[in-house]
């Protein structure tokens, strides 16, 4: 097994990712989290990140059926998730709930509904482009893992 | 050594002598970050996700060093805990360090005023940290 250049690939996975906008630094400072003691930490918090997304996704999907034009309610939701995105880095995924807040203070229900859309689109594309990354790392190995060497 | 990553704790000689702080975030994955960045400094973090829960915790752990709490929760917010915290005796020199997505300069001066020690926009980084906690906990 070639693990050298499974992690020339990953890190060139990652660089593309950052090259079309899906993550920004904020990814770097959670991947530079990891260490000896917590080998893992990167892939924890992007699993709890999907696990936490796709529940306030689906509360937010919930909220536009169940409480129409209720934008107060709609945006604390995205707010949530806003957050979240912006913790680890989901550049493309925050600027999507960003611009669903802003339909909200429109009071623009269409508007809410198309960036709703967006946001979920954002989120699969993420998790199935994290999900490789992450599975590239696995196979490369533990000095596969984000760590910086000589550390 | 950076502690394990125990959600209570250990009881150890050793454990007890790394200044304990306590993180509160509704967020799992904020509080998973907080953590992870606090340990990554040699604290040992113990994180809650809520102000009642942090209440709780405080009123049983005599040894926490400080307090770090986000500042939109539900039910309490991080705003309320610090003046829970600030009006007991017991609680009120733990210092308290609000957290927030949002830049409000009067949501800001409100916590300053209420006695926080710092305001932290989010996301949080390592840096600013690990420059607040050497300030505070000397």
């Amino acid at each position: 097994m070639d693990y050298s250049n499974l992690r020339r690939q990953a890190a060139s996975m990652k660089k593309s990712l950052f090259d079309q906008g899906y993550l920004d630094e904020q990814f770097c400072q959670v991947e530079d989290l990891q260490d000896e003691a917590s080998p893992n930490f990167a892939e924890e918090v992007i699993t709890l990140f999907f696990k936490d997304s796709a529940r306030l996704i689906s509360n937010i999907e919930q909220a536009l059926e169940k409480y129409p034009k209720d934008f107060n309610k709609w945006d604390a939701y995205m707010q949530q998730l806003k957050g979240s995105c912006s913790s680890i880095g989901a550049s493309r995924m925050k600027s999507e709930c960003m611009s669903f807040r802003e339909f909200c203070g429109q009071g623009n229900v269409e508007g809410c509904m198309k960036s709703f859309q967006k946001v979920k689109r954002e989120h699969g594309v993420l998790r199935q482009k994290l999900e490789a990354y992450f599975q590239l790392l696995r196979q490369a190995g533990p000095a596969g893992a984000a760590t910086r060497p000589g550390m | 050594m950076a502690s394990r990553k125990g959600l209570g704790g250990e009881g150890s000689a050793a454990a007890a002598a790394a200044p304990h702080v306590l993180a509160v975030d509704d967020s799992s994955v904020d509080r998973a970050v907080i953590a992870g960045i606090l340990r990554r400094s040699q604290f040992r973090v113990t994180a809650v996700d809520s102000g009642k829960r942090a209440l709780e915790l405080l009123g049983s752990e005599p040894n926490v060093s400080m307090i770090i709490t986000d500042y939109c929760m539900p039910e309490m917010t991080g705003y309320e805990l610090l003046k829970k915290v600030k009006e007991s005796s017991r609680l009120k020199e733990i210092p308290v360090v609000i957290m927030s997505s949002e830049n409000v300069p009067t949501r800001i001066n409100r916590c300053l005023e209420e006695g926080a020690e710092d305001f932290l926009l989010k996301p949080v980084h390592p840096a600013d940290v690990s420059r607040l906690c050497s300030r505070v906990l000397r």
